[in-house]
């Protein structure tokens, strides 16, 4: 099997690729965030279950996000956007001298977007295939998870992650990320962070059953007069195979910190090695050519 | 300071910058973070991850790795030539690089005492494995040459290293191009077709660099016909891959990046200049020259490293590229029908 094969093979079930025989289906999780409140009890439910310890304690004045992002240290992060975009018109009953709404325009201006990111498991792991030590792995369940006996820190997942996801623990030297809560699934139950959640924006199940789900609630959505809702890391065909966990977002990915249409790298690392081989022939050939000719 | 009010008429005593914005153009905040705005990014916050490598480290472990490689390649043709002064400074320099390469790799991991976990899988898809693989076979045939050259200990098992070192060399000299290329980093992935070709243009630089300096004259044509033809093949390709990159390009020709990848192509450029002018006659030139093209080359793959980590910081690299690919640039405003 060449290079390029089999790394294209891996758009089907990872788990299968991996060679698991008698597995169990793949796990995943599905965040609605239109109905996420932004109460963060993914990200608290997370470090208690993970003993992931404390990432810094900073006000970042931009907004009530103090997390900012993923890393090491946080394995959930809820982002919290606030926009000058009309989520619909508020008529909160506070005044009722025949204005609409709270502000002067006549309807409110602002809403609140609520998102809580999370590692992508992907279907195609750009983290797990550079990963030189074998410590990243594929879990039966399909997920992608860190053997922290075994990183010995070479930073290379890091930069590999086009999600931001994976980062190396201050201290410690090792690569951390959220494991989907490997020891939990392995026992039937369900991650801290879907548990912990209080409207069911983290759904947690079998991958293909929340494709369906989702596919509904994002018509259900639009059908209500939600244009922008839209699913993200759902496609199969996209530029990791599909995420493991995927999103309904309700603007751009971007706007999220989220990559728009972001590809695993590794689907260029045959032309890649290619490119190599050319280039150490003419290296060796170059070379070979300056010691021709006459001796002065 | 009297404290913020909202009113129903907007927001009494605002404190700019400090204020959620209440009216006006969308997105304020990161329209002033970002001035040529025409994306969208999460409060300015880079999308991937920044690399936790390091410098010196891994700029080092690149530079090194490349003089060895290309070294050890003019070590064996120095020896098939009849040229023993060039053939052991060769065999020197690949010692020397191999050892300064591996320190940087090693002294970067998080955990140091775990480097031989390197060698516990072997993956295709992971350029460190491959080269570390590389290295456990480079490395002993490197320094038996070297060695040998020094003791004058078993000539036959040398030359037969310093010609096995040199079968694998070329590999070690090009393979860091792919570990750079192989990550989600804007300006190291956009460039994946090239990164290759400069990799081992510049690790002929650095050997004809040291060729130079510790070669005599009378040895040393081939260093520097090889120093002319590293330069040319470094800039060549440098030139392509920033013309291909377009945006992305932006990070090597600004700031710390730009500065180093400048003085790199200078210096490359009087070395080898040097060395051909007046190489033949002067040693102190031929030295001189030597120099110019070792710190040359390591100033290249330290700007390629800070390019980088530059195109890692700005979200903008990541997301516009995207969208660009996507065809949707500019489209992501309110109301439009979602993709898919
Ligand atoms: S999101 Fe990043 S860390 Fe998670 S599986 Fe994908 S590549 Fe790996
Ligand atoms: S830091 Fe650890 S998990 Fe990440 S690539 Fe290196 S060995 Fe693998």
């Amino acid at each position: 099997m060449t290079l390029t094969e089999l790394l294209r093979t891996a758009g089907g079930d990872p788990a299968t690729n991996a060679g698991y025989r008698d597995h169990p289906p793949r796990m995943g999780f599905f965040t609605d965030t239109s109905v996420c409140i932004g109460c963060k009890a993914c990200e608290v439910a997370c470090k208690e279950w993970n003993h992931v310890p404390e990432d810094g304690l900073e006000l970042t004045g931009m907004s009530y996000d103090n997390t900012q992002g993923l890393g090491a240290d946080t394995w959930r992060h809820v982002a919290f956007i606030e926009q000058r975009k009309q989520l619909g018109s508020q008529e909160p009953g506070v005044f009722h001298d025949g204005r609409n709404g709270s502000t002067a325009g006549g309807s409110s201006q602002l809403r609140w977007l609520m998102a809580s990111d999370v590692c992508k498991h992907c279907t195609e792991a750009a983290c797990l295939d550079v990963c030189p030590t074998g410590s990243l792995f594929r879990t039966e369940f399909g997920t992608v998870v860190v053997q922290e006996d075994i990183c010995n820190g070479c930073g290379y997942c890091i930069p590999a992650c086009p999600y931001g996801v994976i980062d190396q623990r201050k201290g410690d030297g090792r690569a951390w990320k959220c494991t989907l809560c490997y020891d939990r699934l392995s026992v039937g139950m369900e991650p801290a962070c879907a548990q912990a959640c209080p409207t069911d924006s983290i759904q947690f199940g079998v991958l293909d059953e929340l494709r369906q789900r989702a596919a509904a609630r994002v018509g259900q959505l639009r059908d209500a007069g939600v244009a922008d809702a839209r699913l993200y890391g759902h496609d199969p065909d996209d530029g990791v195979g599909g995420d493991g966990a995927f999103f309904l977002l309700l603007d751009e990915p971007e706007v999220y910190g989220l990559p728009p249409d972001p590809v695993v790298t590794t689907r260029d690392l045959p032309a890649m090695w290619r490119h190599a081989a050319i280039a150490a022939a003419s290296l060796a050939a170059g070379v070979a050519a300056t010691f021709l000719g006459r001796r002065p | 300071m009297t404290p913020p009010e909202v009113t129903r008429q907007g927001v009494a005593n605002p404190r700019p910058g400090r204020q959620a914005p209440t009216g006006g153009r969308r997105g304020g905040a990161e329209a002033a973070m970002v001035p040529e705005a025409t994306f969208d990014s999460y409060y300015g916050k880079p999308v991937i991850n920044q690399p936790v490598w390091e410098s010196p480290d891994i700029p080092g472990y690149f530079y090194f790795g490349g003089l060895a490689g290309a070294s050890s390649v003019m070590a064996a043709a120095a020896e098939a030539s009849r040229r023993p002064r060039l053939a052991r400074a060769s065999k020197l320099a690949a010692a020397g690089g191999l050892g300064l390469s591996l320190l940087g790799l090693i002294h970067d991991l998080g955990r140091p005492e775990r480097f031989l976990n390197m060698l516990r899988v072997f993956k295709p898809t992971s350029p460190m494995s491959v080269g570390s693989w590389l290295l456990s076979i480079y490395g002993p045939l490197a320094v038996a040459a070297a060695g040998s050259e020094v003791t004058g200990w078993f000539p036959r098992a040398g030359t037969a290293a310093a010609f096995g070192a040199a079968l694998v060399g070329p590999a070690v000299a090009s393979y860091t191009g792919v570990l750079v290329a192989d990550t989600a980093v804007p300006a190291w992935h956009e460039g994946h077709r090239e990164m290759p070709y400069v990799f081992v243009s510049s690790a002929a630089v650095a050997a004809a660099g040291a060729g130079l300096l510790s070669a005599p004259v009378a040895e040393n044509a081939p260093a520097r016909r090889m120093a002319a033809i590293g330069v040319a093949g470094e800039l060549a390709g440098s030139a392509l891959m920033e013309r291909r990159m377009g945006l992305v390009a932006e990070p090597y020709r600004r700031g710390k990046a730009g500065a180093l990848v400048r003085a790199g192509q200078g210096l490359a450029v009087v070395g080898a200049a040097g060395a051909a002018l007046a190489g033949r006659r002067s040693r102190l030139a031929a030295a001189l020259s030597g120099l110019a093209l070792m710190v040359g080359s390591a100033c290249t793959k330290w700007g390629i490293f800070e390019a980088g980590l530059a195109s890692a910081r700005d979200p903008r690299y990541t997301v516009v590229p995207q969208r660009q690919r996507a065809g949707t640039v500019g489209e992501h405003r309110t109301g439009q029908p979602p993709p898919g």
